[in-house]
């Protein structure tokens, strides 16, 4: 294939990047005060790489770069929910850092970031797999970094040593499997079926660490709720949903290039059974509501990983996993979205009559909220059940009965921040309330797509398979 | 129509949350919606012909997620009709019973009439995702109705309410997921299960996804032992709640029993039906034993739910021993289950809104605090005695009808179960010296100046009770409707 061709393939890629570059210098060339200006191009720069997602997503699937990166349908609906993350994001961020010395570079990075996960979500070549691991790492680390909280610094000091760990573990990975291979490609990767098996399983395991960091999961998920926690809402939306979609569309993708073997499967299943556990008890003692929501996404990704373990025994599974990419996107999303209406209120107990205080808000937060559990008709309600069939037909019917048990753990600890917001409070709060109309509208619009996605599941199942 | 019927409400909560309606105008609106709903429903009944087995009378269906066979399939058929009926006559009681209700009218008349779409929609459902769907939303409507308009620890109540029934709701869950990986081809659509009954023959793993559907469908019911969310949800519940989640929530297990559990399960039902019995006869004899403890007035109601609802499961386990007895037996006691469903949900809804009108006058639940009560409030001693008389199976009302069909059926099936019988016994014991202690003996504190009822009061009240009355005296034409429909699962279940 030539040159072109490769580049016409991966143009969403690649506009993100250019378009990063453009806002890196407009950035530079504007003064403070105007820096909304970089936030809107950053969003039309979005809006011209969705358009060619679209594109791309009609064209016959295909491989770029000598069969390193798959441009598929998954490819495909990966950029979509990206780049509509992406479009969510830099809405939030108009509320959060409009004036911040900081504004122009946070764009910069959440279009770099995005580019890495999507280059992640691609891969089929375990040398750009690394290569993707880094580009969307090392935005996160900036990102988390870029607050003035005072905890932003150990945030992104956290993130970024247990980052910098999982990945040389992901690179000794990535040599131990070309040493046994003999190939970086994923299309070589058969061979390991007559290498030794305590070197290719560990191969794959390590290889495999980098990917859990990616997607806050189990053993590599101590930096999310610390970096939730300590920088602004917007990064933190940021790096709650949108690495995780690239780094699990990463594993179903190696899995399916492993040989034959049950072991992967039970390896990815016993870490998505450990993560969703893990993530659902520790969210439970929770009462800042970041953390709250951080553990939330640990817990969700052990989902998704469950639906990745079923990709090779169920039919049913890579639609299944499309549609919580997608549910998941937009409900985790408006989630945090709620939190930006009006950051000040941190602790659970601050949110004791904002029911009254701010009906829509509470609504959207309650169709969220739900929605996360799993309560019909939102998208992951579909998702869930789904995932409960695919796993089953895999031959995985333990798992499905922990996701159900996972999502009843779950529902006590998304119920208590709900109910705080019905209950009256103890002292009125003095002082406007402050809410910001901007992220009230991002929050009742992705609660609207999540009930949406629900209702409307067939065509997003259709979509690949 | 039938879709009309169901999502009417809930079309109609949309517009009272949106549009700026005054309090008064939230209460005539949920009235007046809910009156549409019982003639839509009777309009519903006069037109129902018995649709035969394997089909459905109003029989409605659109693709949802055609690529897992999930659609948006309704229908009736005589178990889910009278229940329907029997739900829209309820909501349309309790709106007016709320005529005068102060805390906040409005959203409660949204979120009541949200509740009775997800109601009506789960007897209509004929597919196992929508099913789902309702029986969830279902539990999300009434923990806001306990959280927003409960009384006493109301909060700790309504949490309890839903962890426990959404466990069993993911319980039920997996059971579908069961029924469904096992189909061929894979389908959710409830009739087609019931017509080609997945997992016959499987022996060990129809059980196990038996035991999924019935450990949810037992938590919603409740039966003995998971029954214990049920009495602090009632005692803490709204007046209107209380009716709403007994009447009605309460059947949504029940009705599970016949509608997925007997047609798609049969094998594994026959397995499971001498635990079933011996579940029945538990919560019979434990729900009376304990209500006849009962200081509280409404704690006691809700432990005769479960006392009541240990008939049905009776009935339909006793309809799973197949060898030995006759179609006609097992079919009398299916029907029997169906009668007392919609009997007990037109005492209970009662006996619960006249604990409402105690709660609205004194506060207080106290039995012994209410003695002579008779004599300050005449009306409300009438309602009282009868839905009492009712409960516990007096001849001539409902429940005596319903309870004379399961015996009926069961005894010649497994004569231990006339044991049962005794529960009859101490259910009147029960009632009557609740009756007594309120009524008679001399005035207790609570009763001093005790306002007899008002309009808005008795009248939802003497309906409940005169459909009642009416079901007792006339059975037949009720018995007419959900006789064919017993008949075939009386069929389906010796499959």
């Amino acid at each position: 294939m030539d040159m072109t061709a490769d580049i016409v393939a991966v143009l969403p890629e690649g506009i993100l990047v250019i378009g990063a570059v453009a806002c890196l210098m407009l950035g530079s060339w504007t003064p403070r005060s105007r820096q909304a200006r970089v936030r809107a191009t950053a969003a039309a720069t979005t809006v011209v790489m969705l358009a060619f997602a679209v594109a791309g997503l009609v064209r016959e699937p295909t491989t770029a770069f000598s069969g390193t990166v798959a441009i598929d349908e998954l490819t495909g609906v990966l950029r979509l929910v990206v780049g509509g993350s992406l479009l969510v994001l830099l809405l939030l961020a108009g509320g959060e850092v409009r004036g911040h010395p900081r504004e122009s570079e946070l764009a910069v990075l959440l279009l770099l970031g995005g580019a890495g996960v999507l280059l992640l979500g691609a891969a089929t070549d375990t040398a750009v797999l690394v290569v993707a691991f880094l580009l969307a790492s090392i935005p996160l680390y900036g990102m988390v970094g870029l607050s003035t909280d005072p905890r932003a610094p150990e945030a992104a000091m956290k993130t970024y040593l247990i980052g910098a760990l999982c990945g040389i573990l992901m690179l000794l990975g990535a040599s131990v499997l070309y040493g046994l291979a003999g190939t970086t490609a994923y299309a070589g990767l058969d061979a390991l079926a007559s290498a030794p098996a305590a070197g290719a399983a560990a191969g794959v395991a390590l290889l495999a660490v980098g990917l859990m960091f990616k997607a806050g999961a189990v053993p590599a998920h101590f930096w999310v709720p610390d970096a939730t926690q300590g920088t602004w809402i917007t990064t933190a939306s940021f790096l709650t949903t949108v690495p995780k979609l690239g780094a699990v569309l990463a594993v179903v993708r190696l899995l399916q290039a492993l040989p034959p073997d049950r072991v992967w499967v039970l390896l990815v299943a016993a870490v998505a059974a450990v993560t969703m556990t893990v993530g659902n008890l520790a969210a439970l003692t929770q009462h800042d509501v970041r953390r709250l929501l951080a553990w939330s996404t640990i817990s969700q990704v052990g989902y998704l990983l469950a639906i990745a373990a079923a990709v090779p025994g169920s039919d049913l599974a890579l639609p299944t996993l499309v549609l919580f990419l997608a549910g998941y996107a937009a409900t985790n999303l408006g989630a945090f979205a709620v939190l930006a209406t009006d950051p000040g209120r941190t602790e659970i107990d601050d949110w004791r009559g904002v029911g009254r205080r701010r009906p829509g808000v509470v609504a959207a937060l309650a169709v969220l909220l739900l929605g996360l559990v799993g309560t019909p008709p939102t998208a992951v309600f579909v998702a869930k059940a789904l995932t409960l069939t695919a796993t089953w037909e895999a031959g995985l019917a333990w798992l499905a009965v922990l996701v159900a048990a996972n999502t009843v753990l779950s529902l006590a600890y998304y119920l208590r921040w709900l109910t705080a917001c019905l209950r009256r409070p103890d002292v009125p709060r003095t002082g406007e309330d402050r809410a910001s109309t901007q992220a009230t509208r991002v929050a009742v619009v992705c609660a609207a797509v999540a009930i949406g996605l629900g209702i409307g599941a067939a065509p997003v199942l259709g979509l690949v398979g | 129509m039938l879709s009309v019927l169901v999502f009417l409400p809930l079309v109609v909560a949309g517009l009272l949350l949106v549009l700026p309606a005054s309090a008064a105008w939230a209460r005539w609106v949920f009235v007046v919606t809910t009156l549409v709903e019982v003639v839509l429903a009777a309009v519903l009944w006069a037109d129902y012909r018995s649709p035969g087995p394997e089909s459905l009378a109003f029989d409605q269906q659109v693709d949802w997620i055609p690529d897992i066979g999930v659609s948006y399939h309704v229908g009736l058929d005589g178990l889910s009709l009278p229940l329907v009926v029997m739900t829209t006559v309820v909501f349309a009681a309790c709106a007016v019973f709320a005529l005068r209700d102060q805390h906040r009218p409005r959203t409660q008349a949204a979120l009541f009439l949200a509740l009775e779409t997800t109601c009506l929609g789960l007897f209509a459902a004929a597919d196992l995702v929508l099913f789902f769907v309702f029986f969830d939303l279902s539990i999300v409507g009434m923990y806001l109705s306990l959280h927003g308009w409960g009384h006493g620890e109301r909060r700790r109540s309504a949490l309890l309410f839903f962890l426990y029934t959404f466990l069993g709701s993911l319980a039920l869950l997996l059971g579908f997921v069961g029924l469904y990986v096992a189909s061929d081809p894979h389908t959710f659509d409830m009739v087609a299960l019931a017509a080609d009954p997945p997992l016959q023959g499987s022996g060990t793993a129809g059980a196990l996804v038996l035991a999924a559907v019935l450990l949810g469908l037992a938590v919603k019911t409740p039966t003995v032992p998971f029954h214990t969310w049920l009495p602090p949800a009632h005692t803490d519940a709204p007046a209107i709640g209380s009716a709403v989640l007994a009447a009605v929530l309460l059947k949504m297990g029940t009705y599970g029993f016949v509608r997925i559990g007997m047609p798609m399960l049969p094998e594994a039902w026959r397995a499971w039906a001498v635990p079933l019995i011996v579940i029945g006869l538990l919560s019979i004899f434990w729900g009376a034993l304990v209500a006849l403890v009962q200081s509280n007035f409404k704690r006691m109601v809700a432990y005769t739910s479960v006392n009541h609802m240990g008939y049905v499961v009776l009935a339909v386990g006793a309809a799973g021993v197949v060898g030995g007895s006759s179609a006609e037996d097992r079919s009398t006691a299916v029907s029997g289950a169906v009668t007392q469903m919609v009997s007990h949900g037109l005492l209970t809804g009662a006996l619960f809104l006249l604990a409402g009108v105690m709660w609205t006058r004194r506060e207080s639940y106290h039995l012994a605090g209410y003695g002579g009560l008779a004599r300050h409030a005449p009306g409300f001693a009438v309602l009282l005695v009868v839905a009492a008389l009712g409960s516990f199976g007096l001849p001539g009302l409902s429940g005596f009808v319903a309870e004379l069909q399961i015996f009926a059926g069961s005894i010649p099936v497994v004569p231990a179960v006339a044991t049962g019988l005794l529960g009859i016994l101490l259910m009147t014991a029960v009632l009557l010296r609740a009756v007594q202690q309120v009524l008679t003996g001399p005035v207790g504190a609570l009763s001093e100046a005790f306002a007899d009822v008002r309009p808005h009061e008795w009248l939802p009240v003497a309906v409940l009770l005169a459909l009642s009355i009416g079901l007792g005296l006339a059975p037949q034409p009720f018995l007419d409707v959900v006789g064919p429909a017993a008949d075939t699962v009386a069929e389906l279940v010796a499959r």
